[in-house]
């Protein structure tokens, strides 16, 4: 019960041969993050629509938040506590998919490392991380999607979310769904690798020299001529929409799976109700 | 511990560093030149990616059997007329220093650039035994003459502007005209050299640092771009070198290997303009060099750091790429560090060799983005290590009470899902309501984020009780 929209490479997907085992398609568990559950949660709806739209079954079984707050600000234990509970709600799925490279990050690369001297949990969280994508990573790696049934005519820019690209390598995915996207027209920005200043709570901490790092960030955004920002983690979007709207700049900020999703009616980060 | 280190917070100088202009026009001007330059080194070499690899791999072998190697290192030292000193604090390394100097009645030291000498804080040792130590790295010179810390491992005086550096000339040359143009490197290099070049020409002992020591060979090699690590070793009659025991290497084709990540990393160079390469005192049949070579070998903290996690670190070679490429680094420069070791690399060293309890806040001074991890030649996990000093503080109760109440609030409600999901539903409920523009100008729990940045406010409800809502029929 394939949704059109989404249109796939070649007939040996691994998404396929799910399906032929499964006509339901792969059940998909959605991580949705702790600051889309709270703050946007029309990423996560923008999540659920491209998946269904490629065929998979999505489910969201509880969650609160990944631990990496207290994992980078050195409370293991705490983070060890936070971790467990995720595994086991998700240990039904065939996949966990999250919007955002961060949190992917620490389910897939940390939680390894964070348990590996738990004895229950050891073999658990390698076979869990296995199964963990991020959002494009997913539709592009795994389910093979090449194009995405969408228009959006606008220049955007799009910035690359630290953890996203050093841990899991997320760089030319988003970019290939995007450019995809009818009438949407990316321009690169001056530095979409740099670090924005987010940092978790090093952004509360040293807000300082966050707002300073983030600052760049909007400059290069500006310079870049598009309208729209775009990248994959909410808590970057949020600190540079929230410099960017402090400077009175126009710029919309907005996750790329809205755009994706063909969301983009709502208000962009930072923005007030039309 | 007698490296310098300043008493105020990485927060407090942060912000002093943020408002000082000059600061901020100098660190714009060097960035762009070393990562720039960086990128084009790496891209003229199709193997660098293997190099780093091999690179780490040849520190990772040799601080495996780093017992072995230094033993080897010594013998071949000795055979070649000089002698080995073992020094286990920066005060016994000073001493050593002292002792040869008052056995030659030394009254000027020439140093060539060496941070196991900034670690030392051999500068304020001589000056305390009424030897004069002469800095022939011109950066080192500048910052000798304004009395400052380095704020760069490889380009010492980086936070400062042309004009304020010849400022500092005509301060202090005597008999410097002020219609001299200083306007550009080469003029201020040129001026720096007349005045030090005298100076060489006195000092009774050289000092120089080491990039690498090699087992095979009993050699130590310095890489410079101004050929002061050549002349301050090559002229007085005494060349002490200082070097950290990290500093070993087992053959010249390893050191070949390491040199050739060293600079294309550090400056973008595909090599330093020297590479000096020393093996014991001056030969019968050498026509120069000294008459004594000693090496001081430094450990302050390394074997400790050797068998604990934190071993990986010293497979650093001192490049400085991490500071370059930190944005944290970039934004605040060296001095915010409180440290001779600052950025990345200074944040995982300064606590495993002064201790944590004094540069808790250090590890933490990080968005841990990773960019100093992806640039590293030896490719040394600096985020993994920062986050395991920020454990390693939090078991010891380090660092700021509110930040801890505030995760262990926040931890409550995060592992109980049955009172997060209700709780959090509220609290965005509320607070979206009062947002209703959309964001915040200002939030009384997070005046860090809003001071010069908005708060986006939430739509309202949470997405779980949305998806919930969904499913049901
Ligand atoms: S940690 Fe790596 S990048 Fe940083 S100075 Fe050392 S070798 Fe260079």
């Amino acid at each position: 019960m394939r949704k059109t929209g989404i249109h796939f490479f070649a007939s040996r997907s691994r998404a396929d041969s799910c399906r032929m085992e499964a006509p339901q398609g792969p059940r998909v568990g959605l991580y949705v993050t702790c600051l889309v559950d709270l703050f946007r949660p029309a990423i996560g709806w923008a999540a659920v629509k491209l998946l269904e739209d490629a065929g998979c079954t999505v489910e969201v079984p509880r969650q609160t938040c990944c631990g990496q707050p207290a994992y980078n600000s050195g409370d293991r234990a705490l983070a060890k506590e936070l971790a467990r509970p995720v595994i086991e709600a998700f240990a039904p799925y065939d996949y966990v998919v999250v919007p955002s490279g961060s949190c992917a990050g620490m389910l897939a690369k940390h939680y390894p490392a964070l348990l590996a001297d738990d004895p229950d949990f050891a073999t658990e969280a390698r076979a869990f991380a296995a199964k963990v994508y991020e959002l494009s990573d997913f539709l592009v790696t795994v389910l093979n999607v090449a194009s995405i049934d969408a228009e959006f005519p606008r220049r955007v820019t799009y910035h690359d979310a630290c953890s996203g690209l050093r841990e899991l390598g997320i760089a030319a995915q988003p970019r290939k769904l995007l450019g995809s996207v009818r009438g949407l027209d990316l321009v690169e920005m001056q530095d979409s690798t740099r670090c924005c200043g987010f940092g978790g709570t090093f952004a509360v901490k040293y807000g300082e020299v966050s707002s300073a790092i983030v600052e760049e960030k909007a400059e290069a955004a500006e310079a870049s001529g598009a309208p729209v920002l775009l990248a994959g983690d909410l808590g970057c979007l949020m600190n540079i929409a929230g410099r960017l709207a402090r400077r009175g700049s126009a710029i919309e900020v907005r996750h790329f799976a809205e755009v994706l999703a063909g969301m983009t009616d709502m208000p962009a980060i930072c923005a007030g109700k039309k | 511990m007698s490296a310098p280190q300043s008493h105020l917070h990485f927060a407090e100088k942060a912000h002093r560093a943020l408002a000082d202009a000059h600061l901020q026009k100098a660190l714009h001007v060097s960035r762009n030149g070393f990562i720039g330059k960086r990128a084009k080194a790496v891209a003229r070499l199709q193997e660098f990616e293997a190099l780093r690899d091999a690179a780490r791999d040849i520190k990772a072998h040799t601080l495996a059997h780093l017992d072995l190697y230094l033993e080897a290192y010594e013998a071949k030292v000795l055979a070649s007329g000089g002698t080995v000193h073992y020094a286990c604090t920066a005060e016994g390394a000073n001493a050593i220093v002292l002792d040869i100097c008052r056995r030659h009645g030394a009254k000027s030291v020439a140093k060539g650039k060496s941070m196991i000498g900034e670690e030392m804080g051999v500068n304020a040792a001589l000056e305390a035994a009424g030897i004069t130590p002469v800095e022939t790295d011109l950066g080192e010179y500048i910052i000798q003459l304004r009395h400052e810390m380095p704020s760069h491992i490889i380009a010492p005086a980086v936070h400062l502007t042309r004009d304020q550096i010849a400022a500092d000339f005509y301060r202090v040359h005597k008999g410097l005209p002020e219609a001299r143009d200083l306007s550009d490197p080469a003029a201020l290099l040129a001026e720096a050299r007349k005045i030090l070049r005298e100076k060489f020409l006195a000092a009774d002992i050289g000092i120089t640092g080491a990039n690498f020591l090699v087992a095979e060979t009993g050699t130590s090699i310095i890489v410079t771009n101004e050929g002061n690590g050549d002349l301050s070793q090559s002229l007085p009659k005494v060349h002490i070198v200082l070097a950290s025991i990290e500093k070993l290497v087992p053959t010249l084709e390893d050191a070949g290997t390491l040199l050739r990540v060293l600079a294309r990393s550090g400056t973008g160079q595909d090599m330093t303009v020297y590479t000096t390469l020393s093996t014991g005192p001056r030969r019968p049949d050498d026509p120069e060099g000294p008459q004594e070579y000693h090496v001081v070998l430094l450990d302050n903290g390394r074997t400790k750091m050797l068998g604990s996690d934190f071993a990986e670190m010293l497979r650093c070679i001192r490049c400085g790429a991490c500071l370059n490429h930190c944005p944290v680094y970039q934004s605040v420069g060296g001095h915010a560090y409180g440290s001779v070791y600052p950025g990345p690399m200074g944040s995982v060293l300064t606590p495993g060799l002064f201790g944590l309890a004094h540069s808790a806040d250090l590890p933490n001074a990080s968005t841990l983005c990773g960019a100093c991890e992806s640039v590293c030649p030896v490719r040394i996990p600096l985020p993994k290590l920062l986050r395991q000093w920020r454990e390693r503080a939090f078991a010891h109760y380090l660092g700021p009470q509110s930040q801890r109440l505030g995760l262990a609030f926040w931890g409550f409600f995060a592992r109980h899902p049955q009172i997060y999901g209700p709780a959090s539903r509220i609290a965005m409920r509320t607070l979206a309501l009062s947002g209703r523009h959309g964001r915040f100008r200002s939030l009384p729990f997070a005046k860090g984020w809003t001071g010069q940045r908005d708060f986006p406010a939430p739509e309202g409800e949470t997405f779980q009780a949305q998806f919930a809502a969904r499913k049901k029929p």
